[in-house]
């Protein structure tokens, strides 16, 4: 069964298990709520921002999500992945993952910029679990553009605010 | 006679599969689409091969050999319906379209003049249909309830998957138009007593359309003894191609129906400024049809018939009451729908607690058993069983209990490799 186990790496099922920064915290700046209308995944995902030497970063990523093994796995590992860095590095991040999940088996990823996310390259190989796979990730891409969107409407204060 | 399924399953090039690097196909997703027979791939073939020409407009002898294909398709689905004859039978892309030619047709009917005009919905209206209902029977009479102003209201399920007919007569009231329900549950599996609720409706002078989309291809269906006004259903679930359904409904109504989708063939005459329409089925099929598809039905129901449709229901009720027992000794596994074997087809959807169907599926797949997760085009339903989402196995004419036994040791396996058990 080794393909099965190339989809299912320990990381993934240890994630899934255990899923990292799980629950809906305050204080946040956006909140979105994404669905995968093939299967019903549904993520509540929440985004507080702060400031790190005049550019923003992310503070927190808390979220409430419905799913599968992928994607609640991923969700865990994006959370992981983001929390602590500069939203730009964290859009980089995301970029490099939305690369990996659409190259097809045909991938060379950079372990250092990915790190756990690096353990869902055998979802690319199987078209029907990429959308989860993705899910968390577009959920906070989404989250993360209004709660920035936010902080410029209201020149600078993101406290708490509901955007969704 | 026993039904020879490995005789049956010799018909159907695609079973001899292998997938996922050497696993033997167990082709478990027959309620998504059937698999085809070497005879309804060998019609559509032929038809392109020696037949192929545009059909009713073309004056020539391949144009006389198209028409009488396509024509004669015709002519199989309404004897294979009991249509009283062939001009209530329209053909249609699928059933999703012919669920839209009826809801399109009841709007339309208040801009299509007098003939049409006691058809037409507005507001004060009430078009029921109910919680089990595939998206296709649910999404056309909201759009038609938002186009006209009529208010939209539903059957509720019960717990073991029937329909709640507690508020039969609160429900379908004089203020009904239409009721529209599901035959079969693509689902539950549930059998709904369609008879019952038509002869209500008729009460209270309403009309009632069937979504027979997974009852023609398993069991024997009637339009006449249904007592239904309109009845879809759709080739590729009776091991027909895609791209081809049928509704039949009642010839008064198709008379009084103002058209769906304008354009050639549906026509009389044509002036700059108006134009007439043929009479019923034509006044339906705008456009070229799908002539080939048309053959590859026919051909599905000459194979369906000659296996015998009778036969057919019974090895699934033998498959149903092998495998639903089967499945429920299978701890931390729920089945939804009706627990029994009667008035049930073989969709047969579940939980296994702490796998997620994406998950269950997955690994049913690298086994080599097809199946479907999610909420199978039935949310809703899903929502009102506090269910998120669900595996759903679903048998055939070519299924087998080495199938089913697969599908009940594939699904251990999943527990035992997520380890909740």
């Amino acid at each position: 069964m080794t393909q099965i186990e190339s989809l299912y790496q320990e990381i993934i099922l240890d994630h899934y298990r255990n899923p990292h920064h799980k629950g809906l915290r305050e204080p946040f700046d956006a909140q979105v709520h994404h669905v995968n209308p093939l299967c019903g995944d549904e993520v509540t995902l929440r985004v507080a921002l702060k400031d790190a030497g005049g550019e923003p970063a992310v503070a927190d990523v808390s979220y409430d999500a419905l799913g599968c093994s992928i994607s609640q796995a991923s969700a865990s590992v994006l959370a992981d992945m983001v929390i602590g860095k500069t939203v730009r590095e964290a859009m980089g991040i995301n970029g490099a993952f939305l690369a990996l999940m659409q190259s097809q088996g045909q991938a060379e990823p950079d372990e250092d910029l990915l790190g756990d996310a690096i353990a869902f390259e055998g979802v690319s190989k199987y078209p029907a679990r990429i959308k989860c796979a993705l899910l968390g990730w577009m959920a906070w891409k989404d989250a993360t553009a209004q709660a920035l969107a936010a902080v410029d409407t209201d020149g600078g204060d993101a406290d708490g605010k509901e955007q969704s | 006679m026993t039904f020879d399924v490995a005789r049956i399953r010799k018909d159907f090039p695609i079973l001899e599969r292998q997938v996922r690097g050497g696993q033997p196909l167990a082709y478990l997703d027959s309620a998504n689409t059937s698999q085809k027979p070497r005879q309804v791939i060998d019609a559509m073939s032929e038809f392109y091969e020696r037949h192929n020409a545009n059909i009713h407009r073309a004056s020539h002898q391949l144009g006389e050999e198209a028409t009488a294909a396509y024509e004669g398709a015709r002519l199989a689905v309404a004897s294979f319906i009991g249509a009283r004859d062939a001009t209530e039978v329209v053909f249609t892309k699928n059933i999703s379209e012919g669920i839209n030619l009826v809801a399109y047709a009841l709007s339309n009917a208040a801009t299509a003049g007098q003939d049409a005009a006691r058809l037409a919905v507005g507001p004060g209206d009430e078009i029921v249909i109910t919680e089990m209902e595939h998206h296709s029977n649910i999404v056309p009479w909201q759009l038609l309830c938002q186009r006209t102003g009529a208010t939209l209201r539903w059957f509720g399920v019960t717990d073991d998957g029937r329909l709640d007919l507690s508020q039969l007569d609160e429900l379908i009231t004089e203020r009904t138009k239409l009721v529209a329900l599901a035959h079969q549950s693509n689902v539950l599996g549930t059998v709904n007593p369609v008879k019952l609720i038509a002869e209500r409706a008729h009460q209270v002078g309403a009309l009632v359309l069937a979504d027979a989309a997974q009852s023609v291809p398993h069991q024997p269906v009637d339009v006449q003894d249904l007592g239904v006004d309109f009845l879809g259903f759709t080739g590729h679930k009776m091991c027909g191609p895609t791209g081809i359904g049928v509704l039949w409904a009642r010839r008064e109504l198709l008379e009084a129906m103002p058209p769906f989708l304008g354009g050639g063939e549906m026509i009389e005459t044509v002036w700059m400024d108006h134009s007439t329409f043929a009479p019923p089925p034509h006044k339906f099929e705008a456009g070229t049809m799908p002539i080939a598809e048309a053959a590859g039905l026919a051909a599905a129901i000459g194979y369906l018939t000659e296996t015998g449709r009778e036969a057919i229901a019974a090895h699934e009720h033998d498959l149903l009451a092998y495998a639903l027992p089967a499945l429920a000794e299978i701890d931390g596994l729920r089945l939804l729908g009706p627990a029994e074997p009667v008035d049930r087809g073989t969709a047969i959807s579940f939980e296994v607690d702490g796998v997620h169907p994406h998950d269950v599926s997955q690994v049913l797949d690298e086994l080599g058993i097809a199946v479907r997760a999610g909420h199978h085009c039935a949310w809703p339903l899903h929502r009102r069983l506090g269910v998120q989402a669900s595996t759903r196995a679903s048998f055939y004419l070519y299924t087998t209990r080495d199938e089913v036994d697969a599908l009940v040791a594939g699904i251990r396996h999943a527990q035992r490799f997520f380890g909740t058990v």
